[in-house]
């Protein structure tokens, strides 16, 4: 999918948590066009540890091998699915991630990529999930920060459970594409894509100002 | 011949109505063979003058009691209590025997006599102590350790003092036995006799050599090649040819039988088939002993008692508390607290089998006159008569004072883990046992093929020979001890018969048992096995799911199928078995469990298939809201 010639100069890590690909509508059609980026390490974690056994080892040394750190999940209950929580319990020691020793990721950075059932309006203040999607993020915005990761705006999704028959997901996945694209080059404007609610909203601009 | 079977039966008889019911009272079984023999001899007279011929013979059985002694010595176990052994054992069989000897000398005996009576009363009664920390579960405690280790250290000093008190013969009494007795020396079983001094010496080291090099390297292959026979009764047969051949070679070059038995026993001790021999060894070591204690108690002279009762009674209340006495100074050195120091005080201060053993012995070596001999007997035996009492005294009296102080009980008991058996060490048995062992458990390992057993040892396990089925087998495993049995036999009736045994006779015991397929398992379990697994069924799983993996399903939703399959099947064993359970007294798998079997794969086929083919199935997992839920909410949201 990348339209580039010259090769990448950074390195993606792509954690994809997802216990049911089966009925998956959204992410599946993420993670197969991540898989076919030469910059990104596609990892289905369910597929590796199917029972939960998790290589804290291996999965270390993909950290260090890697820039920038993606979290690909659907929303489960505000959170995470339950391996991609495991994973964080088990591979971010101290020592390693954070505490004594612990900046083998510092300066690397990090962002999320959800899908959630709830339409954008209903992850309002005044919504009926009370609650911003960046806010419902903010343990993992607190692990990025003590783990001197730099946190970048979620990549989300909305009303996922219909996208397909409203036809938005192409787009989403070009958006998908361009964000890994500009990723693996450094071309992201970091202070602002820090600042946005969505990093889906960073292209929409520049493309309207094109 | 009809004699002869009458007599044994009134031997019998008498062990079999007197232990059981000495056993009821709580006291013991040494002491209900004491008893049986005061019924039969002096009180009812039914047995008499060949009591004599009889106690030779069952002395055998202490020369069996100190191999059985000496092969529960592992030297390298016996190197680690040392400090303990020769502190409290050492001491306490030095202060005694020093102490009571004095007395013994101030009474106007002679120095030897003297000593002799200071060795023998300085032993305390292995046989009823053991046994009582059993009974009442006080194994663990601090005092009871420390009481081990005196009566170890005793049973070992008993080979030094069957050498020396035959230097202690008085030279009037010896005299005065060799007239009467003359004509029965010369016969000559003695291969040493008329050799010069080196010589014999060269001999007896030789033999001792022979024993120890033999019973290391020679034991192995015959027991290997025995028991690759299969021939439970010719095993039996090697271990008695063993135990017997070295009592023989021993009297030959004109050792004590004792020192010989104990020393191979002592060197089969790390030997793969310890736990056989012990379990063949052990039944002929009880019967003999118990006969001996028969031949002890039918050999007590109540007229002697009741001559002197006076005297006797407190000659032994006398030398019970003078070991008490010095147990107890033992006990504040070594700083044993609050009831372990009674404990240890209490438990020792009868005199003991051995005892009666070094009295026979010294006897027959001209060291003790004949009505010294029968008032030694009575005080021996009424110290161990009165021991039960003083266990009662420490449970009632001594362990409430101490109960809620403390609590130091609760803490002695924590070291104790207890062990797992393991009966069967093929590839199955091996997995369970290296998880044990990995997790600090100790183990013992039971098989009945050597090569297996050969096998795990050459590769660092320690697998014992042994035949799990038999009851002996599993006693001398240390069954009473172990908190867990894992059965992973192949012979499945085999497993079975164990299953019910076991069960009767430990009903505290967990069983982990391995089935071979259903049937098997649902006769384990009807047997009362507490958990079971089909050999096959979990590693057929895995294949399965890795099968699902390898065309393509999805690693995870293979895992799940997996889990969704073993749900099922556990759900439905127990409507399964029960099915089984109504068949089992006809024909086995009729109709109706037939029937019950194709709706279990039904149902489990159902299970699975929905999951693969209908988006919002029965099967719950990660389903996602429908599809207008999110349409729904903001319409709320808005109402």
């Amino acid at each position: 999918m990348s339209t580039e010639a010259s090769s990448p100069s950074r390195h993606i890590l792509l954690l994809f948590a997802h216990p049911s690909q089966a009925r998956s509508e959204v992410n599946s059609v993420l993670f197969n066009a991540a898989k076919k980026h030469t910059a990104v390490t596609a990892v289905d974690l369910y597929a590796e540890y199917p029972d939960f056994n998790i290589s804290i080892e291996r999965e270390q040394q993909r950290l260090l091998e890697h820039d920038v750190i993606i979290f690909q999940f659907p929303m489960y209950w505000y959170s995470t699915p339950a391996l991609l929580k495991e994973w964080q319990d088990l591979v971010l020691e101290y020592g390693f991630a954070y505490g004594k020793g612990g900046d083998a990721l510092k300066g690397k950075q990090f962002l999320c990529a959800v899908s959630a059932g709830g339409r954008e309006e209903a992850y309002q203040t005044d919504g009926f999930n009370h609650f911003t999607l960046r806010q419902l993020l903010q343990p993992l915005e607190q692990m990025a920060s003590i783990t001197q990761l730099t946190f970048l705006a979620p990549f989300a999704l909305f009303g996922s459970r219909t996208a397909k028959e409203e036809h938005r997901i192409t787009l989403h996945s070009a958006v998908w594409t361009k964000l890994l694209d500009s990723l693996a080059q450094d071309t992201l404007d970091i202070t602002k894509a820090r600042q946005l609610e969505n990093l889906t909203r960073y292209f929409d601009e520049q493309d309207l100002h094109k | 011949m009809t004699g002869y079977f009458l007599q044994a039966f009134i031997y019998l008889l008498a062990a079999v109505v007197a232990v059981p019911v000495a056993k009821r009272f709580g006291l013991g079984s040494v002491l209900g063979y004491l008893i049986a023999g005061l019924i039969i001899g002096p009180v009812l007279g039914l047995v008499g003058e060949e009591t004599n011929a009889i106690q030779h013979f069952a002395e055998f059985g202490v020369v069996m009691m100190l191999f059985l002694v000496g092969m529960e010595l592992e030297p390298k176990a016996l190197w680690h209590m040392k400090l303990r052994l020769l502190g409290l054992g050492g001491l306490q069989l030095l202060l005694t025997s020093a102490v009571i000897t004095g007395i013994a000398m101030i009474a106007g005996l002679s120095w030897q006599v003297a000593l002799t009576i200071g060795l023998i009363f300085a032993l305390s009664s292995t046989a009823i102590v053991l046994q009582t920390f059993q009974e009442k579960g006080l194994q663990q405690t601090e005092g009871a350790k420390g009481a081990f280790s005196i009566l170890l250290f005793q049973d070992i000093a008993v080979i030094p003092m069957l050498a020396l008190i035959p230097l202690l013969a008085l030279p009037e009494l010896a005299s005065a036995i060799n007239e009467t007795a003359g004509q029965n020396a010369g016969h000559g079983d003695s291969l040493v006799e008329g050799l010069p001094g080196w010589l014999y010496g060269l001999v007896i080291i030789a033999s001792i050599v022979f024993v120890t090099v033999g019973g290391h390297y020679l034991s192995r292959p015959l027991f290997r090649f025995v028991a690759s026979s299969g021939l439970r009764e010719i095993f039996t047969a090697t271990a008695l040819m063993l135990v017997i051949g070295i009592a023989a070679l021993m009297g030959l070059v004109g050792l004590s039988p004792a020192l010989g038995a104990f020393l191979a026993g002592v060197v089969l001790a790390n030997s793969e088939f310890r736990h056989e021999l012990k379990a063949n060894i052990e039944p002929f070591k009880g019967l003999l002993l118990g006969l001996f204690f028969i031949t002890v108690g039918a050999g007590i002279h109540f007229a002697t008692l009741f001559e002197n009762w006076v005297l006797i009674i407190s000659i032994t209340l006398g030398v019970m508390v003078l070991k008490a006495l010095v147990l107890f100074v033992i006990a504040l050195l070594f700083d044993l607290k609050g009831s372990n120091r009674w404990l240890l005080t209490l438990s020792l201060a009868q005199a003991g089998e051995f005892g009666f053993v070094l009295i026979s012995f010294a006897a027959q070596n001209n060291v003790l006159a004949t009505d010294l001999i029968a008032l030694l007997q009575l005080v021996v035996a009424l110290s161990m008569f009165l021991t039960p009492g003083l266990f009662i005294l420490f449970e009632r009296v001594i362990m409430p004072r101490y109960m809620h102080g403390s609590g130091s009980r609760q803490h002695d008991t924590i070291d104790d883990k207890g062990s797992v058996i393991i009966a069967g060490i093929g590839r199955f048995g091996q997995i369970v046992n290296r998880l044990l062992v990995a997790n600090d458990f100790k183990t013992v390992i039971l098989d009945i093929r050597s090569e297996q057993v050969d096998l795990m040892r050459q590769i660092g396990t320690q697998a014992y020979f042994g035949d799990a089925s038999k009851p002996g087998m599993l006693d001398t495993a240390g069954i009473k001890q172990a908190s867990l049995m894992v059965i992973a036999i192949d012979d499945r009736e085999t497993a079975v018969e164990m299953v019910k045994y076991v069960k009767l006779a430990h009903p505290e015991l967990k069983l982990l048992v391995r089935a071979f397929d259903r049937g098997h398992s649902y006769r384990l379990r009807q047997a009362g096995a507490d958990y079971l697994i089909s050999e096959t069924y979990h590693s057929a799983l895995e294949m399965g799911a890795q099968a699902l993996r390898s065309m393509g399903v999805h690693p995870f939703q293979a895992e799940r199928q997996k889990h969704a399959y073993r749900d099922i099947e556990a759900q439905q064993s127990d409507v399964l078995y029960e099915a089984w359970k109504d068949d089992a007294s006809g024909v086995r798998f009729d109709n109706n469990y037939r029937e019950l079997f194709m709706e279990l794969q039904q149902l489990i086929d159902d299970a699975l298939k929905s999951d693969l083919h209908d988006n919002h199935s029965k099967r719950r997992g990660w389903t996602p809201p429908p599809k207008g839920y999110a349409e729904e909410q903001l319409k709320n949201q808005k109402d």
